[in-house]
């Protein structure tokens, strides 16, 4: 039966009715929800690695012992894979092996916008690229059966408006899983450089053959039509052209990696006008022009920055947009993301924010602490990042002669990600930061997914529960504190001295995720007599709180409908306006 | 190709990817294609959302383009102002009345367009604003703004609004049914 379902849902569908047994992920907008889907459906083992390699390792092993298995991750969590990656693709695999990775051009929720077809370039691997969540379900099937046959691993690639858009999916007969035998085969993975030298010719013959396979399979489609213009595209990019060129000729890719030598010369000398239109990189541009064909319009006439849409493609075209809007109303106020209301990063970024130290951030909804009126955050970079530049920080102050200690603040699931070893390098290196653990219990940016922090596991069943403060004190680190974020006395104490003491110093804020952990708080309100409309509190950029323009002069007052009663905007007002409603 | 394009506008938490999902799925049952998309992460926590639903013959891409919408439906007045240029001309916009501050307004950084509404009407002659949260509340839960703010439009469609309903109801959970479908039939009447 038809269903409507995400990209994401019908790879996580489609990997339970094509013999999937062991799939593995980091959550990582847009391709959080596969793996959360695999789990709803519950067919399927899956679990949460606690990064995108570990992920991809345990993959790797699935596969060696017979399981079809897919890893699941985000554009820039195959940077943390790519060591295991780059060898895999030498080792090839046992049973089907995919590597889902969810771009993000347009950068809705990511720090960069590189382009994945890289990788598959770079390693030299088949990469599927589905257009619509029809073909995300039929490639998951597509790819197991392309990583048997020529024994490597394959990318399934998506972008945001593949695994977030809906749309109608008619799903194939189920294929039952079935285990292969798990077989020892020292040449084959044991990568060892007279093992890996024998593997890499291996490559590159898979490659060749795979070069062949791209001429004909299915996977890759003339649909030829008005011969003017002819373009070559693939994935999300394919809607577009369609919607702006509904009787071109197109060569659509369903394999955006090798390309069909003979099939896009072929296509190119037959139409007018060659077009290539792709988001991000001029990866298939590059290949094209290297094989010696002509490409009239490209890149040159199509940014590398953000998403395709028609009117973009019409344009490069040359021919006008199809509908001219009226522009955006101008000067509204932002919305930008926010701490909930009741968030515990809040108390936490008010203070740094006064005390205007240098914060070394990370990813995660504490991100949200770099914006105004907090501005105290000044670096963030990448998962983990946070402590590891701190302490380079920390080192070039020392060796100038500053005095300021740097702060790094992180997310337990980041810190479990990648900020252990930061703070292990730290403890070893004898450096000196102050370290904020906000240890909320869960993967809050992504939609509050569990970690070894959390108590419990993907499927929500419990689990063991990392001690994190028993962790931070392993690594070599004497000063351990635990803080409560929702009294700003004490925990500006707290921080002022961990910024006095030498050395390393780390505090943990236990609270939870009042999102996902549903906590609410009886409603605070304001006493407008009290009240001098001073605006301290507004510092807490809580959205409950807004200045009325009733009455002599501005006051405070508080959405009931909106406040959590965490009770920071209360601590910062100086003239106790603040009760319980 | 006659897409009947739909944009819903709104704030994170409101509930726009429901009201989003109640009317593909919708499509889907009246036997049309449909694409629906909206972008999730970093749009939660409060944050301006928009999401698109497009229903035709043969859906293509699943983005609306600017002065191409049917319908925009914005759980919130600003909101409704920020996507207005959606609209095709001519289009329909239904708003809920109910403002909900930025958090740039909250923290003091921007004020909140006192002339919203009257902006709103100057840009789109064809503009409704409703009393979504208190017809919620009459409903049984503030929460179903949502569902009011669907029937509110429900009539205006290429859907049958009881194709409408019986998705909501397949969609809620045992006592959200009856708060759901009382929303759905308060924001129809309030349109």
């Amino acid at each position: 039966m038809k269903k409507i379902i995400s990209g994401n849902e019908a790879i996580a569908l489609s990997f339970g009715d094509s013999g999937g047994v062991f799939a593995s992920g980091y959550p990582g907008t847009p391709s959080t929800e596969t793996l959360e889907e695999v789990a709803r459906l519950g067919e399927v083992y899956c679990e949460w690695a606690p990064n995108e390699k570990v992920a991809l390792e345990s993959a790797i092993g699935a596969s060696i012992a017979g399981g079809r298995t897919m890893a699941t991750m985000k554009h820039v969590g195959v940077n943390v894979a790519a060591d295991a990656l780059m060898t895999l693709t030498y080792t090839g695999v046992n049973a089907g092996l995919i590597l889902m990775v969810a771009d993000d051009p347009g950068m809705h929720s990511s720090q960069n916008e590189q382009d994945s077809r890289n990788y598959a370039k770079f390693a030299k691997v088949p990469m599927l690229d589905p257009s619509d969540s029809q073909e995300a379900y039929d490639f998951v099937r597509a790819g197991f059966e392309l990583s048997e046959q020529f024994d490597t691993p394959v990318m399934l690639r998506t972008t945001t408006r593949i695994s977030h858009a809906k749309g109608c999916v008619e799903p194939q007969e189920k294929i039952a899983p079935q285990i292969g035998e798990w077989v020892k085969n020292v040449p084959k993975y044991v990568m060892l450089p007279n093992f890996g030298k024998i593997q890499h010719v291996a490559v590159e013959a898979r490659l060749l053959k795979l070069q062949e396979f791209a001429e004909t399979t299915p996977l890759n489609r003339v649909e030829m039509g008005d011969t003017d213009l002819g373009i070559l595209t693939s994935g999300i990019s394919y809607q577009h052209v369609k919607e702006a060129y509904p009787d071109a000729s197109i060569l659509k890719l369903g394999l955006a990696h090798p390309l069909p030598e003979k099939m896009i010369r072929e296509f190119a000398g037959r139409v007018k006008r060659f077009m290539i239109v792709e988001e991000m990189d001029a990866i298939f541009e590059e290949q094209v022009r290297a094989m010696g064909i002509r490409v009239d319009i490209g890149k040159d006439r199509i940014s590398y920055c953000g998403e395709v849409n028609a009117d973009i493609i019409r344009i490069a075209a040359g021919d006008a947009a199809a509908v001219v809007s009226k522009a955006p109303v101008e000067n509204l106020p932002q919305r930008p993301p926010t701490f909930c209301p009741g968030c515990a990063h809040r108390g936490v970024f008010s203070i740094l924010s006064k005390l205007k130290v240098f914060v070394s951030g990370d990813i995660g909804c504490y991100t949200l602490g770099a914006l105004p009126p907090m501005n105290a955050m000044h670096t963030t970079i990448c998962m983990g990042a946070s402590i590891s530049a701190a302490h380079g920080m920390a080192k070039v102050n020392e060796i100038s002669g500053r005095t300021e200690k740097p702060v790094a603040v992180i997310g337990d699931s980041t810190f479990f990600h990648s900020g252990i070893t930061g703070l292990l390098s730290m403890s070893y290196n004898n450096g000196s930061a102050l370290v904020i653990i906000m240890d909320n219990r869960t993967t809050g940016m992504t939609g509050g997914q569990e970690n070894p922090g959390s108590g419990s596991i993907l499927q929500g069943e419990s689990a063991r529960q990392v001690d994190m403060v028993a962790l931070v004190k392993v690594l070599g680190i004497d000063n351990v504190v635990e803080i409560n974020s929702y009294n700003l006395a004490e925990t500006e104490a707290a921080i002022r001295k961990g910024l006095e003491t030498p050395g390393p110093y780390v505090l943990v804020d236990k609270n939870p995720c009042i999102l996902r952990y549903r906590v609410k708080k009886p409603v605070l309100s304001v006493n407008p007599d009290k009240c001098s409309g001073c605006s301290a509190c507004l510092k807490a950029a809580c959205v409950a709180l807004g200045l009325t323009s009733t009455g002599d002069k501005p006051k405070v007052a508080i959405d009931p409908n909106i406040c959590n009663g965490c009770g920071v905007c209360a601590q910062l007002c100086k003239f106790d306006a603040m009760s319980a409603a | 190709m006659n897409i009947f394009n739909i944009v819903i506008a709104g704030v994170g938490g409101q509930g726009v990817l429901m009201a989003s999902k109640v009317l593909a799925e919708s499509a889907l049952a009246c036997g049309m294609d449909v694409k629906q998309n909206e972008v999730h992460g970093m749009a939660q926590r409060g944050g301006s959302v928009i999401s698109f639903v497009r229903i035709g013959e043969q859906v293509f891409s699943p983005v609306v383009m600017p002065g191409t919408a049917d319908i925009l439906i914005s759980f919130e007045p600003l909101e409704a102002l920020r996507y207005i240029h959606y609209l095709k001309p001519g289009g329909m916009l239904v708003y809920n009345k109910v403002a909900i501050n930025p958090s740039t307004v909250a923290s003091g950084l921007a004020t909140y367009p006192g002339d919203v509404e009257q902006q709103i009407t100057k840009a789109c002659g064809n503009a409704r604003g409703i009393e979504a949260l208190s017809i919620a509340k009459k409903a049984g839960n503030a929460k179903a703004v949502n569902m009011v703010m669907v029937g509110s439009v429900m009539k205006n469609l290429p859907i049958d609004p009881l194709v409408v309903e019986g998705v909501v109801k397949s969609l809620s959970r045992d006592k959200g049914i009856d708060v759901n479908l009382k929303a759905l039939s308060g924001g129809a009447a309030a349109a």
